[in-house]
């Protein structure tokens, strides 16, 4: 099965609006899943600015799935569900 | 997300709606219409019973954005006259925080309570525990009579079911100084007279009631007047937003001012001077001793001293004075340790005073991580206003500014690296004892963070003029972890301190005196 690819944006957009929170998933994915799934930060992923939906952010995308108004454990679901964990 | 991070996630949102109306071209019309933005007819209504009470709500908070108390408001008055107002405003309010009293009915008052756990047992250890008489039995189960209830929890620690309950109200718990109360009409208020601007209540309500009265209107229309307009940057910016200082620089400057100081520069000049002081205050204290001890030894050591009390007063040690909120807790309940407080100028003093010397006519925004520097640049003359580290993010996402996409600019001066990490526990005591040829004469003694158990602490050192381990210079910030921990910062503190350390890391070594 190929690799889950998560990207937490850490645009100035997310990052203000709750997405610092989200770097923790840096230490949490690894723990949890080794090497089916990879996490990396990224830039502003556009999404804040197609509409005026920053009140959306912060924005992860998992492989194409947007997440939006992520949480840690928003991310964390749509990760099991997409593993077919539960 | 929890129920607090909703909360300032929608504050956060209020501000940058409240950016994104006076950036339009009819500011008192779009921020009139910010609550019904926020919860359009026919949304799912996200908290409250009805998408009007949730309006009402976002209004008052719109309120607080715009720099006015929540508490006034009659309710007659529209957001778009608020708006108007806030445009003609000349001066700031000097009372920082402002509640949001509607939002307190979700939140039961203070009281011990008992739960239908209750067995109404034999052995009633409940009844026998108090010392008050505030406990019957009634239909065979304990009652609290609250007139006679001192809250002191013997009850709940005696009942052998935990039947008993403390029921908690999270602001109150929160503030060190009991300055927030939640009165018998179930509202939470601030007595102002009491309130060190600590900013906990506002972290701890889950109903994100406490707000700060925002300047950002007025600092917007500075801007937007031909002033010049600097922002001086609190070192513990560093580990706030994505991209280096160098970047922030350049994106403070797309948001509209005219140039960015680090207040690190002034941290450097504080350091020094408190290094200063602290080695002849020391060397005062000596002095004092030796000439106690001779006259002790002169008059043969026997016999009561009729100036020895006076001399008990030799200082040990003294204490640092950059946290703001530490200053107006001395100021407002520990004026006993007023003596033993250096006398330096805080970092936003001594950069503050720069800027002026340089630009007389600009404006001044401190750029801050907590509720009580806005205290502090009241008092400053050289400070015109103060704006947290939420609403420079609000201002970032309102401009649309990208803080990793921006070149670097260079400061001009670069700061320490002792000086860069004045914004966490234990920075202040080491950038002082950095400053000394003779490092091993400081002995440091941090107070991570002001609570009841600390502040009893430190005016336990007033009283003896001693420290705890013979320490003599005693670090105090208001806020667990440093200034990392202020109530508006945005990053949690581990990641914040891994960023700072890496500027830290390429940063040159203060310079001693
Ligand atoms: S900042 Fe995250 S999508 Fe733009």
């Amino acid at each position: 099965m190929a690799k889950i690819e998560v990207k937490v944006c850490l645009g100035t957009t997310c990052f203000v609006m709750g997405g610092s929170n989200l770097q923790e998933l840096n230490d949490i994915i690894p723990q949890r899943y080794g090497d089916k799934v990879e996490v990396s930060g990224s830039n502003c992923l556009n999404l804040c600015s197609i509409h005026w939906e920053y009140s959306k952010a912060p924005y992860v995308k998992v492989d194409e799935e947007v997440v939006t108004e992520a949480t840690v454990e928003k991310v964390l679901e749509v990760i099991d569900r997409k593993l077919g964990n539960n | 997300m929890n129920n607090a991070g909703q909360a300032i996630h929608i504050k956060k949102e209020i501000l940058v709606r409240i950016i994104k109306a006076f950036l339009s071209d009819d500011f008192e019309e779009q921020t009139r219409l910010i609550p019904y933005a926020m919860r359009p007819k026919g949304m799912e209504v996200p908290y409250r019973c009805c998408v009007y009470k949730e309006r009402a709500i976002i209004k008052d908070r719109v309120i607080a954005g715009l720099g006015f108390p929540i508490e006034e408001d009659d309710e007659t008055v529209s957001l778009a006259k608020y708006a108007k107002k806030a445009i003609e405003r000349k001066e700031i309010d000097e009372k920082n925080l402002t509640v949001l009293q509607a939002a307190c009915k979700g939140c039961a008052t203070n009281r011990i309570y008992v739960t239908d756990l209750c067995q109404g047992c034999v052995a009633r250890s409940c009844q026998t525990a108090c010392k008050f008489g505030a406990i019957s039995m009634v239909n065979g189960k304990s009652v609290i009579d609250d007139s006679k209830c001192k809250k002191c929890k013997m009850c709940v620690n005696a009942c052998p079911y935990n039947a008993i309950v403390k029921i908690t109200v999270p602001c109150e718990d929160s503030c060190p100084v009991g300055a927030i109360k939640k009165d018998e009409t179930g509202f939470a208020s601030i007595d102002a007279d009491k309130c060190i601007n600590c900013g906990r209540c506002t972290a701890a309500c889950p109903f994100g009631a406490v707000h700060e009265k925002s300047q950002i209107i007025d600092i917007l229309k500075a801007i937007k007047s031909n002033k010049k307009v600097i922002a001086m940057i609190a070192p513990s910016i560093a580990g706030q937003f994505p991209g280096n200082i160098y970047q922030l620089k350049s994106a403070i400057i797309a948001a509209g001012f005219d140039d960015v100081y680090e207040v690190a520069q002034g941290a450097d000049i504080t350091a020094n001077n408190e290094a200063k002081e602290f080695t002849e205050r020391m060397a005062e204290s000596k002095e004092k001793q030796s000439e106690w001890i001779n006259e002790w030894v002169n008059e043969g050591g026997y016999g009561e001293n009729p100036e020895a009390g006076e001399e008990k007063t030799v200082q040990h040690f003294m204490t640092t004075s950059c946290c703001a909120g530490y200053n107006q807790l001395i100021k407002k309940h520990l004026p006993e340790i007023k003596p033993f407080v250096s006398d330096t100028g805080t970092p936003l003093y001594y950069t503050a005073q720069i800027v002026n010397k340089e630009f007389p006519d600009a404006i001044t925004v401190f750029v801050s991580p907590c509720v009580a520097k806005r205290a502090e640049g009241f008092e400053n003359p050289n400070v015109d206003y103060v704006m947290n580290y939420e609403e420079l993010g609000a201002l970032f996402v309102a401009k649309k500014i990208q803080i990793t996409e921006m070149e670097e600019s260079k400061y001009v001066k670069e700061s320490s690296k002792q000086a860069r990490n004045f914004g966490f526990s234990g920075g202040v005591a080491e950038s002082v004892k950095a400053s000394l040829r003779d490092e091993s004469a400081v002995k440091p003694f941090v107070i991570n963070g002001l609570n009841k158990e600390s502040i009893r602490q430190l005016k336990k050192f007033a009283t003896t003029g001693e420290c705890e381990g013979g320490c003599n210079l005693i670090e105090v910030m208001c806020c667990e972890g440093g200034c990392i921990g202020g109530n508006a910062t945005m990053n949690n503190q581990k990641t914040a301190k891994k960023l700072i350390d890496q500027l830290a890391a390429n940063s040159q070594d203060i310079e001693k005196i």
